[in-house]
């Protein structure tokens, strides 16, 4: 384990750990944000440019965004009053614990773990953009399909149920076709004008 | 001679580098790299803001500064010590924290995006292949430091302001990159310095530069206009429109934190012209042949310079755009132009050269855009404004 990894992993660690602990929303986001970008760096250690900086297109630049704007347009970012506990913890660290020992056991009796490790390839950018369009372009596409989906669904459930007609165009509602209340149309005399 | 004139910073900081042990050479080279990025963007920087605010004077029939040094030229440093010197007002509901963070964590993005500017022949500060990619990726870290300067700040402004910003950015993120796409499709290569190489030879009376491409020149004008929303210059400085939100995300800050979110504003502005000119401009390659013997990284420096003229005269004459305008100007029209000059560049690349490959391309680029200026401004009543109460 060289000394870069420690430092980056440590750092990641403490954020997500962090992350988790901290009692104002946004500030869980925010050190979220650094896990994230602490895995990008994991990522760039590997030599993995690509994914390195996708990750931090991403995670970074839109999915923390996402957070953020959910914490803020949903409850508010105010912190809780009292530590927050709840007993069913218990029963979630037990699930936890089984739910790890049980892929930890998968996975180190797998045929994977008896394989060779590979030799170190230079995945270039221009490789993996060629692998992706052709070898691995219909899990692209589907992927791609199911994104769209997700988008055209996320825009009909924000949608505003067509209930009321005041539509409101280019910010500029039309007002020169209602009737304006009369105290527009005949402005209080001691107003001072003319 | 030219030869040595134009490598004479590499020369100079191999002769520095030479000082040191063999073992402290990568360190110190990186190091000089950094100190030499920081120092000239900096300096660039003052020398903008004067240019600025000179040229703005003169388009609105004023003198703009003139008392400090001759012409006014020592304004900068003036402001910079006013900028140091004034009292660090942090208000007391503030998140204390997250508001002294907020604008380092603006600032470092942005000078980490230089790391991959080619400024001049070998002066890039490291050539890593995915260049391009690293340039947006940090470019999109600075959104979340602007939600964290308009949250911090505990000032309903501040948040709408950065609210205006996130969604101002976060729009104009996706022309930025598709019309930087076409470029990168064409070469082949994310390096920027593959880029540039990229346009070097000199065809015919014009350099092979991608901006005298039909889908090239598309994708500048689309670059610019989305570079200046991305760096929150005007027509585009919504986020931060004194008139009504008096100064948007940066509201709270005073003295030295607020001559660093207007430093990481005009770096940004110069990183991202910097890339436009990389990605469209040719780099630091010269315009004409018989101009080669002046050095490359003047070149690159009189483009930058070009660049910042044209974005100050826009300020000085284009009216700010409202918040509706922006959203529809880049989702309705920037980003169907992009995708469809994505195709232009895709035929550009598989029709053999020629008149007939100018005419599909040039009908490529030119078509949509008025078939869609035409439909967006159908629907708009353009008569005259009725006021409702300024009568």
């Amino acid at each position: 384990m060289s000394l870069p990894f420690a430092i980056i992993a440590m750092l990641t660690i403490a954020a997500a750990v962090a992350a988790m602990s901290l009692r104002n929303l946004v500030h869980c986001a925010l050190a979220l944000t650094v896990a994230f970008a602490g895995l990008a760096a994991a990522f760039l250690q590997l030599d993995a440019q690509f994914v390195g900086f996708a990750q931090i297109l991403v995670y970074v630049g839109a999915v923390a965004i996402l957070i953020v704007f959910a914490v803020l347009l949903t409850r508010g970012g105010e912190a809780p009053e009292k530590t927050v506990f709840s007993a069913s913890w218990f029963w979630g660290l037990l699930v936890a614990v089984t739910v790890f020992g049980a892929l930890a056991w998968a996975i180190t009796n797998s045929f994977a773990s008896q394989r060779a490790p590979a030799e170190k390839v230079d995945a270039t950018v221009k490789q993996i953009g060629d692998a992706l369009m052709t070898k691995f372009v219909l899990p692209l596409e589907v992927i791609g399909l199911l994104l769209t989906a997700a988008l055209i669904g996320a825009v009909i459930i924000a949608m505003r149920e067509e209930s009321s007609k005041t539509k409101i165009e280019d910010g500029r509602s039309k007002i020169d076709k209602t009737v304006p209340p009369s105290s527009i149309l005949h402005p209080p005399s001691s107003g001072g004008q003319q | 001679m030219a030869d040595s004139l134009d490598q004479i910073f590499v020369l100079l900081k191999h002769w520095l580098v030479g000082f040191v042990p063999t073992g402290w050479q990568p360190l110190i080279s990186a190091a000089l790299s950094i100190a030499a990025i920081i120092v000239v963007f900096a300096t660039l920087f003052a020398i903008t803001t004067w240019l600025e605010r000179k040229g703005l004077g003169r388009i609105q029939n004023r003198y703009g500064p003139n008392r400090v040094g001759p012409f006014g030229l020592l304004q900068p440093a003036a402001d910079g010590i006013k900028a140091l010197t004034k009292e660090d007002l942090v208000p007391r509901a503030a998140d204390k924290v997250v508001h002294y963070l907020a604008p380092i964590a603006l600032l470092l993005p942005v000078l980490l995006s230089y790391a991959v500017l080619p400024v001049g022949r070998n002066m890039v500060g490291v050539d890593i292949e995915a260049g391009v990619l690293f340039f947006f990726a940090v470019g999109a870290a600075t959104e979340l430091s602007v939600f964290m300067a308009g949250w911090s700040s505990r000032n309903k402004y501040a948040l709408f302001g950065a609210m205006r910003a996130i969604a101002q950015m976060v729009s104009y993120e996706i022309p930025l990159i598709l019309s930087s796409v076409t470029v990168i499709m064409m070469v082949g290569s994310l390096s920027t310095v593959n880029i540039v190489a990229a346009q070097a030879g000199y065809g015919g009376w014009l350099p092979d530069w991608f901006v005298f491409t039909p889908w090239g020149f598309a994708g500048f004008v689309l670059f610019m206009i989305a570079a200046a929303a991305e760096s929150n210059r005007s027509p585009f400085d919504l986020p931060e429109g004194e008139s009504e939100i008096i100064a948007g995300y940066f509201i709270e800050y005073s003295g030295f934190k607020f001559a660093l979110f207007f430093l990481a504003e005009y770096l940004g502005m110069f990183a991202i012209s910097g890339l436009g000119i990389t990605l469209f401009l040719g780099g630091w390659n010269a315009p004409a042949a018989w101009l080669t013997w002046i050095p490359s990284w003047a070149w690159f420096f009189i483009k930058l310079v070009a660049i910042i003229f044209v974005f100050i005269w826009i300020r000085g004459t284009m009216p700010r755009l409202r918040m509706d305008q922006l959203m529809n100007f880049a989702w309705k029209f920037m980003l169907p132009l992009t995708l469809i000059n994505l195709v232009a560049a895709a035929v550009w690349h598989f029709m053999p050269p020629g008149l007939p490959r100018w005419l599909v391309c040039g009908a490529l680029v030119v078509a949509p855009y008025f078939l869609l200026g035409r439909a967006l401004f159908e629907r708009k009543d353009l008569g005259k404004r009725v006021y409702r109460y300024a009568d």
